[in-house]
């Protein structure tokens, strides 16, 4: 009696979990499901759920067309680019901002956080065009860092703020300087720390649509804006949006789901997100 | 976000506090690069915005010194306030809904349970995948004729919907995505807080025989107040933020009734090349934003007092 009780809690929390995991599950399995059937069996009523047989049709024509491999590159060396300029200036500033206990500078941060993206675009949309850099990726890459810094200094200063101070005063006794005690003794020891910055702050960056919306041309669109254009052109075309969306959001997913250790952290750190 | 400065250093001999000081100085040194770019990319903009907002500035057009005329515009302008009574309405409604039920989903998540890491992990997928992507996949879904939505409804005996199709159905829907998309950073800011509440209160209620809901009631919930607040700020400039899913799904439409302050500053700016007048948008958003985080910022101190 006892025991069939208690499998009947466990039976039931077993769905409750089923429930909650399901919203997430069912939109990315039609995603993929979408992308994986002819246009006929997309607009057929009653849906198709289950693609038979399965058409890798779609994949081929969002590759075959649109200049998907360079913006995808775009995409690549934006993101890259605006992590690893944020990686240089903020592991630093983390470092400096946890010893000083700076917590106006850490305030300031915080404001950039809160902010709309959309709210930095004019002016740096004005200041492109004077100096006449529209058309290139070097203004995507600029106002992303409008994203990745803060995220890095952030997760940074709440992870040198978890660290011993010890060690470090050890190596200022022997003589070291401040730069070199942060090189080698406190930079190694944020190697899980600088994990956690530059998933996120990638990541974030990758996901970014409106920057590029607005700054890139022809030739420098990111993948987010390359998809949305596909959508205003292509009304009913669903194969082909479906695999180019998944194909844009795959590699961010797969990180999520290695790295979701690092990712919780990072965000239960502070409730960090992108702009 | 909580932690911070709570962990105050001993008292040092005079000598050690002047070497400290000392050495704070130099310190300032990491601080420069990053402060450079701060002021480059976000205090500068800032600034800049402010001073466009006094003109009346046509992107290759005339540039003109209007004053506070600007400002004038926009508080008369009707589209404005609209806009302004449907960001008020999407924002409350996708506060709430995600704080019910990423706290339903925290709790659950608190428990041990096989395969929890996993089910976590695609539990947080909506908020890490690309915005622009899902929101596609959610535009396909909501289509009156051939969407999987409607499907749904028709087969579970419910009238189909229009969804994002028709003013009076566009805002929940436009929500529904918001609550699906950020649900799950409230589960994290929560199960967080869960994981830092002290076990003697639970253990001090079992034994007065209190009942699991009794134990929630009084115990967790209390305790978890201050996490909850957090989540509450966070998700409340989240959602004033949102602007890629809605452009994305709507671009504001139909006519303009899911048109939200994002959205009638993004048409301003880069639409109709208004810079002078989508400044002061900027200028009165921010101020918004800056109001409405000092107020919850506030009743975060005094949940944290009691």
């Amino acid at each position: 009696m006892r025991r069939a009780q208690r499998f009947l809690e466990r039976l039931g929390f077993g769905c409750a979990v089923l429930v909650l995991v399901s919203p997430a599950v069912l939109v990315f399995l039609w995603m993929l499901s979408l992308s994986l059937k002819t246009e006929l069996d997309n607009t057929a009523w009653p849906p198709v759920f289950v693609p038979a047989p399965p058409t890798l049709d779609n994949y081929r024509e969002v590759f075959a067309r649109n200049d998907f491999l360079l913006y995808a590159w775009n995409s690549v060396v934006v993101s890259v680019s605006a992590t690893l300029l944020a990686l240089a200036v903020g592991v630093p500033a983390g470092y400096g901002i946890a010893k000083m206990q700076a917590m106006r500078a850490a305030a300031l941060i915080l404001v950039a956080r809160i902010t709309p993206g959309l709210s930095y675009l004019i002016p740096l949309f004005l200041l492109f065009q004077w100096l006449e850099l529209t058309g290139t990726l070097f203004p995507i890459v600029i106002t992303h860092l409008v994203i990745t810094v803060p995220i890095v200094v952030w997760v940074m200063i709440s992870f040198f703020e978890g660290l011993p101070g010890e060690l470090e005063e050890a190596a200022l006794v022997d003589g070291a300087t401040i730069w070199q005690a942060f090189r080698h003794v406190a930079l190694p020891l944020a190697r899980p720390g600088i994990t956690v910055a530059t998933i996120l702050a990638f990541i974030f960056s990758w996901n970014n649509f409106v920057f590029a919306m607005v700054l890139a041309g022809r030739e420098t669109r990111t993948l987010p804006v390359a998809v949305n254009n596909m959508l205003t052109f292509e009304q009913i075309s669903w194969g082909p949006l479906s695999a180019a969306a998944l194909l844009v959001t795959l590699p961010v997913l797969l990180l999520t789901l290695l790295a979701q250790k690092q990712i919780v952290a990072g965000l239960t750190a502070g409730g960090v997100k992108g702009a | 976000m909580s932690g911070g400065a709570a962990a105050l250093p001993v008292p040092a001999t005079a000598a050690a506090k002047r070497r400290r000081r000392n050495y704070a100085r130099h310190y300032a040194w990491f601080i420069v690069p990053a402060a450079a770019v701060v002021v480059a990319v976000i205090l500068f903009p800032w600034a800049f915005t402010l001073y466009v907002s006094a003109f009346d500035w046509r992107l290759g057009g005339e540039r003109r010194w209007v004053g506070l005329a600007n400002y004038a515009a926009l508080f008369s302008d009707a589209r404005f306030g609209w806009a302004m009574l449907r960001t008020l309405l999407y924002t409350v409604l996708a506060v709430v809904f995600p704080l019910l039920f990423g706290l339903a989903a925290a709790l659950a998540f608190h428990r041990r349970f096989p395969l929890r890491g996993l089910a976590r992990a695609v539990f947080i997928l909506p908020m890490m995948a690309t915005p622009v992507a899902v929101a596609l996949v959610w535009t396909m879904m909501f289509h009156p004729q051939l969407g999987v939505l409607n499907w749904l409804l028709t087969t579970a005996g419910l009238p189909p919907s229009m969804w994002v199709y028709s003013a009076s159905t566009v805002i929940p829907t436009l929500v529904l995505v918001e609550v699906w998309h950020w649900t799950p950073l409230v589960m994290l800011l929560l199960l967080g807080g869960l994981a830092a509440l002290p076990v003697d209160p639970y253990e001090a209620a079992k034994i007065d025989g209190a009942t699991p809901w009794q134990a929630f009631r009084h115990v967790t919930l209390p305790l978890l107040m201050p996490f909850i607040v957090v989540a509450l700020i966070i998700r409340t400039i989240d959602a004033l933020k949102a602007f890629d899913t809605i452009y994305v799904i709507t671009q504001g439409g139909p006519g303009s009734a899911s048109e939200t302050i994002n959205i009638f500053l993004y048409l301003q700016a880069f639409a109709f090349y208004n810079m002078g007048y989508a400044s002061a948008v900027v200028v009165v958003f921010f101020a918004i934003i800056m109001a409405l985080a000092a107020l919850l910022l506030w009743t975060r101190q005094r949940v944290r007092l009691t």
